[in-house]
């Protein structure tokens, strides 16, 4: 347990690397992008600006500068929205995980259902319509699904409004939660579409074990079977599975941020992209990276501790 | 080995199942490789994958849906000859006619001859990108699997911390940065989505290395860069292909999300991303021919890439059952 910890802390550490370096060594000169092209008549102020914000320093330095803020909680300041990035996550993150939150619970819920019904009814009509529907949602970007959705839910028949609800504040997404039924919808169906294929292999793979069959000789019923027996073991799994589908989650949520307008830290983060806001985009990057290995990390300790055959013994 | 290490996509999850479970050496591998069977054995595994393969439906239809769209778009615009070069505001947004069977867009381009020149950027990127992809993961994987100790650590530590990162957040970076081009985009997909290939072919390495083959090659004399590249990769080939393909689909998804938010391949060139961007625009008026065409192209080439995938996977599977 010791060493996956370490582990997790290695890759945090690396992670903070790579977005550094990837970030500061590309062309590019940040006084330029802050104060303007006039800059360059001013090579003064650009040599007061790097010296202020320490690029006149190695990038080693500057990216120690940069780690000793972060774990000081400062997650930079993005000079383009003239805020610091932990005050705009505080604002936009919440709206990110309300949505991503209420997404997967939903999610959940309807794909568990769908997994067992597939595998316990195996190449019957039942499984290759939800084998369909999964795959045309997994084939589907999450942008087509949204714009579909849209078109038909609040253009064609206007029941809901076509953007997610504005508004800087955090209780914004309450005052019209209308507006967020289509938003849920688009994320819920893709990540359904995520979940009900694991979770009908991980209970095929269970139906085929011995204490299957035991527990029917023993003349327990098919529904207790698999209600008491294949069902719980086969949602082990499906915790790491959480884990490990955060990041391809996070994407969804850009995605769907983008199409529906609404403000969310995908959202924050595809906004300042184009508009090469830079410690917006490390900030966002690490609390994402740090936000999965946590949840990996999370999911392979809630592994351990509902399987009991699961034990990390040290190599 | 950790858990964490199943990938992200729904797919391969079987592939590890399937791939890592079943390569237990076995008796019959080691008098393979000492020439003690009959030559012509792994023809027929192939055979036999093959004809699984064939006589899975989807998958059959996989290939015909993705061998119809290469055609249409590399192929058809020799045949439809249509206008993609210079705009023509006289003929704007007018619905489908017999002119224009799928209408004109914003700038008077035929969007049947548009899908067709688009097409051709996301298949080109998504197929190249996942080609390259899938090279860079299995040298990567399969170097840290057949090295083994740190090095491998700390190889896989970096797969990692990369994995961590969403890879449309590491792209979009990236093309923030730089002007995207075809070139660029193949690259910073490539570059952005190898990781899951590498686990894999790590796990592959990491067994097929205590072979009693890849032990006698090194008994007589062969080198580590000699075991990797004509012993373990080649029979990790199974793996490395079904992952190659759903490499494919992904690829084709990240491509055209990137151009959907204006941050891939840039006017005058598109991608069926970049219709759909264009085509949002309009979605009030209710021009839907601007937006069905592209998603039903986007839909179809992917759903029939995962066809081809899973087709593989099963006839892969065959072969290893074998093993």
């Amino acid at each position: 347990m010791v060493r996956r910890l370490l582990q997790a802390v290695a890759v945090v550490l690396l992670v903070t690397v790579i977005t550094f370096i990837l970030l500061r060594l590309i062309p590019g000169n940040p006084a330029i992008a802050i104060m303007g092209p006039s800059a360059y008549r001013n090579p003064a102020a650009i040599a007061q600006f790097d010296r202020v914000y320490g690029f006149n320093k190695p990038w080693y330095g500057q990216y120690w500068l940069w780690l000793d803020h972060l774990l000081h909680g400062n997650l930079g300041y993005s000079w383009n929205l003239n805020q610091s990035v932990a005050s705009l996550l505080s604002t936009h993150l919440p709206k990110t995980v309300f949505l991503v939150g209420i997404s997967i619970i939903l999610a959940l819920l309807i794909a568990i259902p769908i997994g067992v019904v597939q595998a316990v009814r195996r190449n019957k009509i039942v499984d290759h319509f939800f084998n369909g529907f999964s795959t045309i949602f997994y084939a589907m970007p999450a942008f087509l699904l949204g714009i579909l959705l849209i078109l038909v839910f609040a253009i064609k028949f206007p029941i809901f409004p076509p953007e997610g609800p504005q508004g800087e504040s955090v209780g914004a997404i309450f005052s019209n939660f209308n507006a967020l039924i289509l938003p849920i919808i688009t994320l819920t169906l893709i990540t359904i579409a995520l979940f009900s294929r694991y979770m009908r292999s991980s209970v095929l793979d269970n139906l085929t074990e011995d204490y299957v069959r035991t527990a029917k000789a023993k003349g327990a019923s098919e529904r207790r079977v698999l209600l008491k027996h294949v069902l719980r073991n086969s949602l082990i799994p499906i915790a790491t599975l959480l884990g490990l589908l955060l990041p391809a989650l996070f994407a969804g949520a850009l995605i769907t941020e983008s199409v529906f307008n609404y403000p969310g830290m995908g959202y924050l983060f595809y906004q300042q992209a184009l508009k090469q806001d830079y410690p917006t985009l490390l900030g966002i990057t690490v609390v994402v990276a740090v936000a999965t290995v946590i949840g990996s990390l999370l999911a392979d300790i809630a592994y351990a501790v509902l399987d009991p055959r699961v034990r990390y013994v040290s190599q | 080995m950790s858990l964490g290490s199943l990938p992200p996509e729904p797919v391969p999850a079987d592939v590890t199942a399937g791939g890592l479970v079943t390569v237990a050496p076995g008796p019959e591998d080691a008098a393979v490789a000492a020439g003690m069977l009959p030559a012509g054995k792994p023809r027929s595994t192939f055979r036999r994958g093959l004809e699984v393969f064939l006589e899975n439906k989807l998958a059959v239809t996989g290939v015909c849906i993705f061998a119809f769209m290469l055609l249409f778009c590399f192929i058809g615009p020799l045949v439809y000859h249509t206008n993609q070069l210079t705009v023509d505001f006289a003929h704007e947004e007018l619905p489908p006619s017999g002119a224009h069977p799928l209408g004109t867009d914003a700038s008077g381009f035929d969007v049947l001859g548009r899908l067709m020149v688009a097409g051709q950027v996301s298949l080109e990127v998504g197929i190249a990108a996942a080609v390259l992809a899938t090279v860079v993961g299995v040298m990567w994987g399969a170097i840290a699997g057949y090295i083994g100790g740190f090095v491998d650590s700390f190889m896989m530590r970096i797969v990692d911390a990369l994995l961590s990162i969403p890879t449309l957040f590491l792209a979009l970076v990236v093309v923030s940065m730089i002007t995207p081009s075809k070139p660029i985009l193949i690259l910073v997909i490539a570059l952005t989505s190898w990781l899951t290939t590498s686990r894999l072919v790590r796990g592959e390495a990491l067994s097929l290395r205590t072979r009693d083959y890849v032990q006698a090659m090194k008994v007589m004399g062969g080198g580590g860069t000699r075991a990797v590249f004509r012993h373990i990769a080649p029979n990790a080939i199974g793996t490395i292909m079904v992952n190659a393909t759903f490499q494919v689909a992904d690829a084709i998804a990240l491509i055209v999300a990137l151009s959907y938010l204006g941050l891939g391949i840039r006017p005058p060139q598109t991608d069926w991303g970049g219709m759909l961007s264009n085509g949002v625009q309009y979605v009030y008026d209710g021009y839907w021919w601007l937006i069905i065409p592209a998603g039903f192209c986007i839909v179809i080439v992917i759903a029939a890439a995962i066809f081809i995938g899973e087709g593989l996977r099963d006839a892969v599977e065959v072969r290893l059952q074998r093993r």
